[in-house]
């Protein structure tokens, strides 16, 4: 027999489930804060995820409209399986999304959490998620509650939202200063929005306010005026978060075409609304940051909208230059970071202004996520640009 | 340098050992009677690939007329499926289905008196 060395190593888990513990399931993420000395960055993750269904008894509590709140809690109570979904439009695709039981984290995270002086347990998994990747400050969202703009009834929208901002605000963000969000607008009500901005905008931990995407909101009416005019003057940018809609799936029969359509065609249409209309005119000073679309459709945008505008100005009279150059002035978060062609995603780095304008987002826990060292890794990228994308860029935008 | 990894016992038919060895982890895998060794770092973004999923391939039939006729699986080509984001890998190629570029690191796995031992 040839020599050899007796291995003394650590057994690791056979097989990660949805009950291994966070820090097992990012155990190589942690190798990365080494390899790329990631302690050395301010790293800010702006847009990664808690699961507010878990919590949700307690949200329910927080409803204000006492007959809306009774139904919820009601509902929770006597329907079976509706203790974690009362009142809220959960779509059914949203299960599709962990491939069958491939990516477990995604369907869900059932680890073992001492409870900490009767903290939400998101808060830890929260937490053990920063600390494996390395993350200093995290913009956490919720999950489901990011479909809430497509819930058939507008009144009991504006109800959770109202909620589950005010749970958020006292129970999550109020607890953890490394923990900021931007908080979800109404936005079928623009006196609901405005309400909300001058409620919640100098709660501890609250750095903006955003729209979750899917939804049919023209977003050009002039009774939002008034709530642009809020948000710019007290400074805080305006998110537009994506997410699926199965309703394009009337066309499609796999979850991976209507997720690879769905959370960026809505987002195109905003940001065709925005500039179209002229909104970084008449708001110079407003900030929008464009949430979880990925990358690979900006340079699309730029091209189709200056290719269009270039022909017919006169429909967007208020332009005074290409929709392009009012793109490279907005913010991106960077995940689903599209990386199969090195050059295209250089170009597209450059076309958008990476170095200034982009935000580095984990998306965790989703099954599409990304660690810090995806951004460290890139081989084009100078050291100021990782710098700024993986947190400066943030602390810039978020005045964190 | 070969490394003692596990007892022949260790690895039963259809299971695994993950282990850290060297300066990095290592999975071992029976199937089919076969031993593989790989690397627990995915290509794609460096997750634990070897923690994931031992599930068939999944194919899809097609009739004479080239409709599709469903899923179905195919149980002699075992993929391991990265718990990160899902990449899947030809468990006996240790390749992407789609691209056999994008391929799992292999270490030369060896049984010998009732002992596993791995090239690292
Ligand atoms: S790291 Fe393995 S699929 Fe992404």
């Amino acid at each position: 027999m040839s020599e050899f060395e007796f291995s003394s190593g650590d057994y690791r888990e056979p097989q990660i489930t949805i009950h291994s513990d966070t820090r097992e399931i990012l155990a190589n993420a942690r190798r990365d804060i080494d390899r790329y000395k990631l302690h050395d960055y301010f790293i800010v993750d702006a847009d990664s995820h808690h699961v507010e269904l878990d919590s949700w008894s307690e949200i329910l509590e927080y409803i204000e409209d006492p007959v809306l709140r009774r139904s919820g809690k009601s509902m929770a109570e006597i329907w079976p399986n509706a203790k974690n979904l009362a009142l809220s439009n959960h779509p059914p695709g949203l299960t599709m999304q962990d491939v069958g039981g491939r990516i477990p984290h995604q369907a869900q995270l059932a680890e073992r959490v001492e409870s900490v002086a009767g903290e939400p347990r998101d808060l830890t998994l929260v937490r053990r998620a920063m600390e494996s990747m390395g993350i200093a400050m995290q913009i956490v969202f919720p999950q489901p509650m990011l479909e809430i703009g497509l819930h058939p009834n507008p009144d009991i929208e504006n109800q959770l939202i109202w909620a589950y901002n005010r749970w958020f605000t006292e129970r999550i963000l109020a607890q953890e200063p490394r923990v900021k969000s931007m908080l979800a607008l109404p936005f079928n009500s623009p006196e609901g929005c405005l309400k909300t901005i001058r409620e919640f905008g100098e709660k501890p931990g609250v750095v903006g306010f955003l729209i979750t995407s899917q939804r049919q909101a023209p977003l050009f009416k002039n009774e939002y005026m008034p709530v642009y005019r809020e948000l710019e003057e007290r400074g805080l940018p305006f998110g537009f978060h994506a997410g699926p809609d199965y309703s394009v799936g009337k066309q499609m029969n796999r979850f991976l075409s209507v997720h690879a359509m769905s959370f960026v065609t809505c987002n195109m249409v905003h940001l065709t609304n925005w500039i179209i209309n002229g909104l970084p005119e008449r708001f110079p000073k407003l900030k929008t940051v464009w949430i979880e679309s990925g990358l690979a459709w900006l340079p699309f945008m730029m091209q189709r909208l200056d290719h269009e505008y270039l022909m017919r100005q006169s429909e967007a009279p208020l332009l005074k230059r290409l929709p392009s150059e009012y793109m490279q002035e907005m913010f991106y978060t960077s995940q689903p970071m599209e990386a199969t062609n090195m050059k295209l995603l250089e170009s597209t780095m450059e076309a958008i202004h990476a170095e200034t304008q982009l935000l580095y987002a984990s998306d965790w826990p989703h099954w599409d996520f990304d660690v810090p060292g995806k951004i460290a890794g890139l081989p084009f990228l100078s050291e100021t640009a990782k710098r700024n994308i993986l947190g400066e860029n943030a602390r810039r935008v978020f005045r964190l | 340098m070969k490394h003692l990894i596990a007892k022949s016992g260790d690895i039963a038919e259809g299971g695994r050992i993950v282990r850290d060895v060297a300066a990095t982890t290592v999975g071992v895998f029976r199937v089919a009677g076969q031993l593989y060794a790989y690397e627990n770092t995915c290509p794609h973004q460096g997750g634990p690939v070897c923690q994931g999923l031992l599930i068939p391939r999944v194919e899809e039939k097609l009739n004479a007329a080239r409709g599709a006729e469903g899923f179905r699986f195919d149980e002699t080509d075992p993929r391991l499926v990265c718990p990160w984001h899902g990449f899947e890998f030809s468990l006996t190629t240790g390749c992407h289905p789609g691209s056999a570029e994008i391929r799992l690191t292999a270490f030369e796995v060896t049984e010998e008196g009732g002992m596993v031992y791995v090239g690292v």
